[in-house]
């Protein structure tokens, strides 16, 4: 049939065990993501708590009411900045690491069994749960018996009260995050190193070139187009912190660097039951996330070819 | 293989840099390690101490003075074994229910000829750059009366459209002709998926598989936000009462003086840390290949 083109019954009458398939992906998705998105109405009107579902749509319009209310507030620079700089420190001190980490493993380890073990033992941190790995932060630097302290005290250094200090919240978040991640995260780069041709390897070695040639020269240079997708990919994430881990890890007395966006929408949504005003600012840190995302792939589309869609 | 193996033999004439060179780096490596696993085994040794070792600050590395008392309190007290064997149900059953209805998506949508395919493709990918928020899928989930039911650790994390299309991406790199063929045979769609495409894919569905499955594990906010019934709870939110809520509840159970209860507590919680963990620390090490191939798969999807 070269120029009979099949009509749209013929087609999905076709590839009936295909939709048949979909369909409870489809229902899940519709449920479960499309129908919380129509949801977004509620930040345009006063939703109240106990009008049932129907009131998700029928509640009376405030227009932009709750906007106005967030932006005027206090919250709308701290929750910003605080989201902002969470994940611009993490990015600033968490990205180089699995780098450098991947280019000493493989450069350095020349045993496979040894190269195995230094990777698996700096990637457990990464399956352990948030939870515990918060619980681990914060017993590891409880005033009472917390290792840190107990060595702190040892050299003459008086116990600090880490968790309760606003100006520990950050590097706290983001050396934790570091060292939860960084052996993970190094995988992608020992295996672009691992892909380099022995070839070039053998060639610096006529050269007579040394070990830090080499790593200058040959390895860095081959994994650059890694590194740069990777480094736009994490800018896509710069306004959505975890919301799990700020979550066990903050208290009041360090509300001023800890609370982000997330934990603000949790707080006056479920906790206070500001539905309206709630759905308001995630709508706001949505937005704003999808616009970024969406520049970054922009970017990467351009610099490197590879999109994430 | 042979690659890596000329790299490896490449004898190295170093010069006296090299050789600082390599001896930093080393030092470095080792660093490396100790900070990765050295808070486990902290939180061992000071769980298999004696109390008064542990207060006296004297654990540092291996356990002092050999000591099962906080273990045995632990082990002793139900509700971790109720919160467990609950996580142990919402794994299994949820990461099976993953893992196929994973497969159920990225089938379909890897079929070139498939009539619907662009149009899923991308309502598919717009759900992981825009989301309702939090609070409207609160509200959807609560409303479809899941709130305090153990189908809520399962149905609304069901699928993730990442793994989607990872799998998809698994799919799409098997041979059309095997395709072509099963058809002409008169195979359907779910015989081809299930008795040809699936094996195929093994090593991606176990990468999958462990992604699910730790992701199930671990899952506290599902629970945080949706469950209120100790029975039903996960061990994440029993874990996260006694590390981070200063639950007493264990040590309750048990007939200490005010003195040895607050010995005891930091104690019950590394246990607790110990023994939650314990799952992971052993599935980690031999899953290690698997993971390598995992990492690629999500950098190749685009």
């Amino acid at each position: 049939m070269p120029n009979k083109k099949k009509t749209w019954k013929q087609l999905l009458y076709r590839d009936r065990y295909l939709l048949f398939m979909l369909l409870p992906v489809a229902v899940y998705y519709l449920v479960f993501c499309y129908l919380p998105m129509t949801g977004i109405v509620m930040a345009f009107n006063q939703y109240q708590v106990g009008s049932g579902f129907a009131g998700i749509y029928t509640s009376k319009w405030v227009g932009l009411k709750w906007f106005k209310q967030f932006f005027g507030s206090i919250y709308l620079g701290r929750l910003v900045r605080n989201t902002f700089l969470l994940q611009f420190y993490s990015l600033i001190f968490g990205f180089p690491i699995p780098i450098l980490f991947a280019v000493a493993v493989t450069q350095v380890v020349r045993n496979k069994n040894a190269r195995k073990v230094i990777q698996v033992s700096t990637y457990l941190p990464y399956f352990i749960s948030t939870v515990v790995v918060c619980g681990m932060i914060n017993n590891f630097l409880s005033p009472s018996g917390g290792i840190i302290n107990q060595l702190l005290n040892k050299i003459g250094i008086e116990s600090i009260n880490f968790m309760n200090l606003p100006q520990w919240f950050r590097p706290i978040y983001v050396i934790s995050g570091s060292w939860q991640s960084f052996g993970f995260n190094s995988i992608i780069f020992v295996a672009a190193i691992m892909g380099i041709s022995p070839d070039l390897y053998e060639a610096m070695d006529v050269d007579g070139a040394n070990r830090r040639q080499v790593i200058w020269h040959l390895v860095l240079p081959s994994i650059r187009p890694t590194i740069i997708l990777l480094l736009i990919m994490s800018l896509g994430t710069m306004m959505s912190v975890g919301f799990e881990k700020v979550y066990l890890l903050y208290n009041t007395a360090v509300y001023e660097t800890a609370d982000v966006i997330q934990t603000y929408v949790y707080r006056q949504g479920i906790q206070s039951s500001n539905y309206s005003y709630a759905t308001a600012v995630g709508l706001f840190n949505s937005v704003i996330n999808f616009v970024i995302v969406f520049a970054a792939n922009k970017i990467s589309r351009r610099i490197t070819d590879t999109a994430i869609w | 293989m042979n690659s890596k193996k000329s790299i490896r033999k490449k004898e190295f004439h170093g010069t006296a840099g090299d050789i600082i060179f390599d001896l930093i780096t080393w030092i470095f490596l080792l660093l490396a390690v100790i900070v990765c696993v050295y808070p486990f085994i902290y939180v061992l040794s000071v769980s298999l101490s004696s109390g008064q070792a542990v207060n006296q600050g004297r654990v540092v590395f291996l356990p002092v003075e050999l000591n099962l008392e906080a273990m045995k309190t632990v082990l002793n007290y139900k509700q971790l074994w109720i919160s467990y064997g609950n996580t142990f149900f919402y794994t299994v059953v949820g990461t099976t229910c993953n893992v196929i209805f994973t497969c159920l998506a990225a089938y379909p949508l890897s079929r070139k000829a498939f009539c619907l395919r662009k149009q899923f493709n991308f309502l598919l990918a717009f759900t992981m750059y825009f989301s309702g928020g939090l609070i409207p899928v609160y509200v959807v989930v609560t409303k479809l009366g899941l709130y305090d039911s153990r189908l809520v650790m399962i149905v609304p994390v069901l699928i993730s459209a990442y793994n989607v299309m990872i799998c998809r991406s698994a799919f799409e790199a098997i041979s059309e002709e095997l395709f072509e063929e099963a058809a002409i045979e008169g195979a359907n769609d779910f015989f081809i998926l299930s008795k040809i495409a699936v094996p195929l894919i093994k090593p991606t569905l176990a990468v999958l598989t462990l992604y699910y499955a730790v992701a199930r594990y671990n899952d506290f906010f599902s629970a945080m936000l949706y469950i209120s019934d100790s029975k039903k709870e996960p061990l994440q939110v029993f874990l996260r009462r006694i590390l981070l809520q200063a639950s007493m509840e264990i040590t309750q159970t048990t007939n200490l003086n005010m003195g040895a209860l607050a010995q005891s507590t930091i104690q019950v919680r590394y246990v607790c840390i110990v023994v939650s963990v314990i799952p992971i620390m052993i599935v980690v090490p031999f899953v290690q290949k698997y993971l390598v191939q995992g990492t690629m798969l999500g950098a190749v999807k685009g």
